[in-house]
């Protein structure tokens, strides 16, 4: 139910004086509505649900999280080995 | 997808898994908020690839769970009426009402219909202005702010045939109830990552502060799941109890100001029955004064009689993660998706239905 997809908004528009927006899951693209998000930006990921954009993704903190092991000292290089290789 | 794909790499889970196992020197349960990470956590194994010190118990964020009977018993009697095409999100459609569900009223002959936003009701009701128009308004504050929207925009378009049958949960409240009750085993939260996107965590700093809890405000991946497990375990080692973002991508400590106003103005702080696990003070939202006259409460009248629940269902149990799923005698046998005694069993999000999925049959018959 709380289920959140992240897209990219790939048109911005208004509907009866609704912000709304065209938005590609991967190839897929949605309707959505944009009023959550009034700064959001053709080119910008936002997490959606239930057809209305609720917040922006943020990338660089995105990023921050997957280094987060790196950051922590943990990774000791082990993002080189592929998915199913033990540390 | 992007920012989906790289939170579910291998290296990555078993690195962070490998740290908790460094970090953890005691047995510690913690609970998952949000349906949708115990269907991640049941989907990719990572109960039990965490170290056996560390107890995931799955808690009461399945809005479709926690609904009240009556709520549904209302809702049935109102979408059994000729006048009315009810409209809902797919999932509750099968949630066993005291005699009936609403599937069946659709396979006799109501009107009921399913969409994927509440802004598509608004738009069935544009469309067809000689119906009255029901949408069966639940959720948690993820949800809350699209339906606040579907009720804001049928009121500037002047509708008169729309309204909203409003169930809405709220989570710091059902933590409060969970961690305020005497046979509570819960030492750290991870909370619902996308509640906190729409609300923020400044209504879990006092719950962190009054009961010595760490919450870790976590996303739905994996790899979220088990770095947010890392958080929590690392604050109940050093005995702190704080809240944390796990979530930083979509979370802010404010969360989103646009939808809280919205929120704000469209809805009110109310007393909410949880189906399985009773009254909560403070724990729903029902519609303001203003937005009273799409209330459909209150524009169909409707005499729910006293609801019987289903003895052998131990659903609210779950919902309080006092028992798995797989610890109920009807799990399996006479609880089944197709024919489902509790809602657990019945929402894509429902930890009862999730262990069957990924079939969790075991220690039922111990």
């Amino acid at each position: 139910m709380c289920l959140g997809v992240p897209g990219r908004i790939i048109e911005v528009y208004e509907v009866a004086g609704l912000r709304m927006g065209r938005v590609d899951f991967g190839g897929v693209v949605k309707e959505a509505c944009l009023a959550y998000v009034p700064e959001a930006a053709v080119g910008e990921y936002t997490l959606i649900h239930v057809g209305f954009a609720i917040g922006r993704i943020d990338e660089a903190e995105a990023q921050q999280s997957l280094a987060f092991l790196r950051g922590a000292g943990l990774l000791a290089g082990e993002l080189g080995t592929p998915a199913d290789g033990e540390p | 997808m992007k920012y989906v794909h790289e939170f579910r790499d291998g290296a990555r889970i078993r690195t962070t898994i490998d740290e908790i196992r460094r970090s953890v020197s005691r047995p510690w349960t913690i609970m998952e908020i949000c349906g949708g990470q115990t269907h991640s956590i049941v989907k990719h194994g990572l109960d039990e690839m965490l170290p056996r010190e560390i107890r995931l118990v799955h808690g009461p964020g399945c809005p479709v769970c926690v609904t009240p009977l009556a709520t549904i018993d209302r809702a049935i009697a109102i979408a059994s009426r000729p006048d009315v095409t009810f409209v809902s999100f797919g999932d509750m459609l099968r949630v066993p009402g005291s005699t009936t569900d609403l599937l069946r009223v659709k396979s006799a002959g109501g009107d009921v219909r399913i969409v994927y936003s509440p802004l598509d009701a608004v738009r069935l009701a544009q469309k067809v202005p000689d119906r009255q128009v029901v949408f069966f308004g639940i959720g948690f504050e993820t949800t809350a702010p699209a339906n606040a929207m579907a009720v804001l925009q049928a009121a500037r378009l002047g509708l008169t045939n729309f309204s909203m049958l409003v169930s809405h949960v709220l989570v710091p409240p059902a933590i409060e109830a969970l961690l305020g009750s005497p046979d509570n085993l819960v030492q750290a939260f991870l909370t619902a990552g996308h509640v906190c996107t729409v609300m923020g965590w400044t209504e879990y700093e006092p719950i962190a502060v009054r009961y010595g809890v760490p919450l870790v405000v976590t996303g739905f991946e994996p790899l979220d799941i088990v770095q947010g497990a890392l958080m929590a375990v690392r604050q109940l080692e050093r005995g702190r109890a704080e809240v944390e973002n796990q979530y930083t991508r979509s979370v802010s400590r404010e969360g989103n100001r646009a939808a809280r106003d919205v929120l704000a103005r469209v809805f009110r702080v109310c007393d909410r029955e949880w189906r399985g696990i009773g009254r909560i003070p403070g724990s729903g939202f029902r519609l303001s004064e203003p937005f009273a006259a799409f209330d459909a409460e209150r524009r169909f009248r409707t005499d729910a009689a006293a609801p019987e629940t289903t003895s052998a269902c131990i659903a609210g149990l779950v919902l309080r993660g006092r028992k798995k799923p797989s610890e109920c005698p009807a799990f399996g046998t006479l609880c089944t998706p197709d024919r489902p005694l509790g809602a657990p069993m019945v929402s894509s999000e429902g930890a009862c239905a999730a262990y069957y999925h990924f079939r969790r049959y075991q220690p039922a018959m111990k």
